[in-house]
């Protein structure tokens, strides 16, 4: 496989980042922070009030590193990147399919099977690993047995709609167990149900923003092969959204996102003080605990993972790249179908 | 004959006669990737490439020139070409650098020779031979133009274009070359070239599914 480049992200409120001959060097009020060389770097993640000089913007752009933008929470403002590669053929040939109603259902029915098989793993490791710990591990049981039949009936959905409406019911249903799933710290990390913009308590804003990391990795591969994030085959297209990285992440949101999750709550590392509410209503994590977040993420991408359809280990980082990949072959009509990554 | 909006990289050939899938993806797909071996190489062009113009016994030595040629459809960029001295003519002589060393077939010497073929076509000229560079053993290999050198690089141009103009990349061969393939990542042939059913993975991933 491809070798795994580092994301580099800048968090720090204030950071300036330049180049110095070939590295990339970040500094604040004139002391160097960091640096490390352009070539081990894939791309520059920036969150908030950090200044980047043109020259590292060349410096990136010249070595296929692209420089994100977000504000301090999460929300993605712009990306600086070189010029559109890949094929155009490639892209061309994933608009045509986008509007084929049964090229449409047999890549939203592998997505939602990675979806629903890695969710529903979710629930039995936990089941398996802490069966003690969990209060009501039946409705745990429950949800995990409703997830099986959906699984089963994947392939006889008849089209899009009735895959989409099954991926709602199990959202909800797997959300609806997920406090379960919380074994330290309930009082402060509790959900009621899946919430997003704003984010309404803390796990949903841990939720968010692991998920803003993802998709921000997932478009990076995606256009790493040529393909266009935007135009996906479960998710709609909808000017601004990146559906084809929306369709991709599925597979991913419950074995990396929500795993990382618990972890930090359930091992203690993020503090639940470091969350404040906004007079709307919406949550918001401080510096810190956005610091640790990213961190426990960056180290999640440098373990490696069994990849059942590649049969061979590989870096979590690299999954996203992997899948990309699969999917750009899968476009090409070199693959039957789309191998979504299964973790077990 | 081809017209300018139909002209192909002459490193295309090379790359044809060493594996038509790597030709596409980087061709058609627009695909790059390196390893030691690429690295290696564009490490010893940069130092090959530091002077444009330079004057050694009586040889005049250009580097990166532009090469083309309507015949072959190609267009490209040269790594040295001496001028020697033939009468009061100057005959073009091109030399290729490899950061390798002397391989069995011909990959090297068909894009050789297609720089040559250019030089011809440029300047009307006749090329009788041009050299190798190898790095790895330091050695110049001399090569001449004959007829069948010439055939075989004119059929590869011909191939390379009726490739780029199907706008398709062949299924991968797996075989031991694959090892040494920058693009081995890229391409995958160990997976794509078995035929792997995806969707019988899929239904064993459903199969699977066990009542807990």
């Amino acid at each position: 496989m491809k070798k795994l480049f580092s994301t580099l992200y800048v968090s720090t409120q204030g950071a300036y980042i330049s180049k110095e001959r070939e590295n990339i060097v970040v500094s604040l009020q004139s002391k160097e922070l960091f640096r490390a060389p352009v070539h081990l770097i894939n791309s520059v993640v920036c969150f908030g009030n950090i200044m980047c000089s043109p020259f590292l913007l060349g410096l990136c752009a010249e070595n296929n590193a692209s420089v994100s933008y977000f504000t301090e929470y999460g929300r993605f403002i712009a990306k600086v990147q070189s010029p559109v590669s890949g094929n155009v053929l490639l892209r061309k040939q994933q608009y045509k399919y986008s509007d084929d109603g049964k090229f449409c259902l047999e890549t939203a029915q592998s997505v939602l099977l990675g979806k629903l098989s890695n969710s529903r793993t979710v629930i039995n490791r936990a089941l398996r690993d802490h069966e003690d710990k969990i209060s009501d591990s039946d409705k745990l049981k429950q949800v995990s047995d409703g997830l099986r039949r959906a699984i089963a009936n994947v392939f006889n959905a008849e089209n899009v709609d009735v895959l989409r409406g099954m991926e709602g019911d199990a959202a909800v249903a797997y959300f609806s167990v997920f406090n379960k799933l919380i074994l330290n710290h309930k009082e402060e990390f509790f959900m009621p149900g899946r919430n997003r913009r704003p984010p309404k308590d803390r796990v949903n804003c841990l939720l968010s923003f692991v998920y803003t990391l993802l998709v921000h990795d997932v478009s990076s591969a995606l256009e790493g092969v040529g393909l266009d994030p935007q135009v996906g085959f479960l998710h709609k297209d909808r000017p601004g959204r990146p559906s084809l990285s929306l369709d991709i992440m599925e597979e991913f949101r419950s074995v990396i996102a929500d795993r990382l999750v618990l972890t930090l709550i359930n091992l203690s590392q993020v503090n639940a003080n470091g969350f404040s509410e906004s007079p709307s209503g919406g949550v918001i994590m401080d510096d810190e605990n956005r610091k640790i977040v990213i961190d426990a993420y960056r180290k999640r991408k440098e373990e490696e993972i069994f990849h059942p359809f590649f049969k061979e280990n590989i870096h979590i980082g690299l999954l996203y790249h992997a899948q990309a990949l699969l999917f750009a072959r899968y476009i090409r009509g070199d693959i039957d179908a789309y191998p979504p990554f299964i973790w077990k | 004959m081809y017209c300018e909006d139909d002209l192909l990289h002459i490193r295309g050939v090379q790359q044809l006669s060493y594996c038509k899938r790597r030709c596409a993806l980087l061709f058609i797909e627009q695909q790059w990737s390196d390893n030691f071996f690429t690295a290696k190489g564009i490490v010893m062009h940069d130092k090959a490439h530091v002077e444009k113009i330079e004057h050694k016994k009586g040889v005049v030595i250009e580097r990166d020139i532009y090469l083309k040629s309507y015949e072959l459809g190609l267009i490209g960029k040269s790594d040295v070409v001496e001028f020697h001295r033939s009468g009061n003519k100057l005959i073009p002589f091109p030399v290729e650098y490899k950061s390798g060393k002397a391989k069995s077939d011909n990959v090297d010497k068909v894009q050789l020779c297609a720089q040559a073929l250019c030089l011809e076509e440029m300047m009307n000229v006749t090329i009788e031979s041009g050299a190798i560079f190898y790095g790895k053993t330091r050695n110049r290999l001399n090569v001449e133009f004959n007829k069948s050198l010439r055939e075989e690089t004119f059929a590869l141009a011909q191939e390379f274009h009726s490739l780029v103009d199907s706008r398709e990349t062949p299924k991968p061969e797996y075989s031991k070359k694959c090892y040494n393939c920058s693009f081995e990542e890229l391409c995958l042939p160990e997976i794509f070239d078995k035929q792997k059913s995806v969707k019988k993975y899929l239904k064993k991933i459903v199969n699977n599914e066990k009542t807990i």
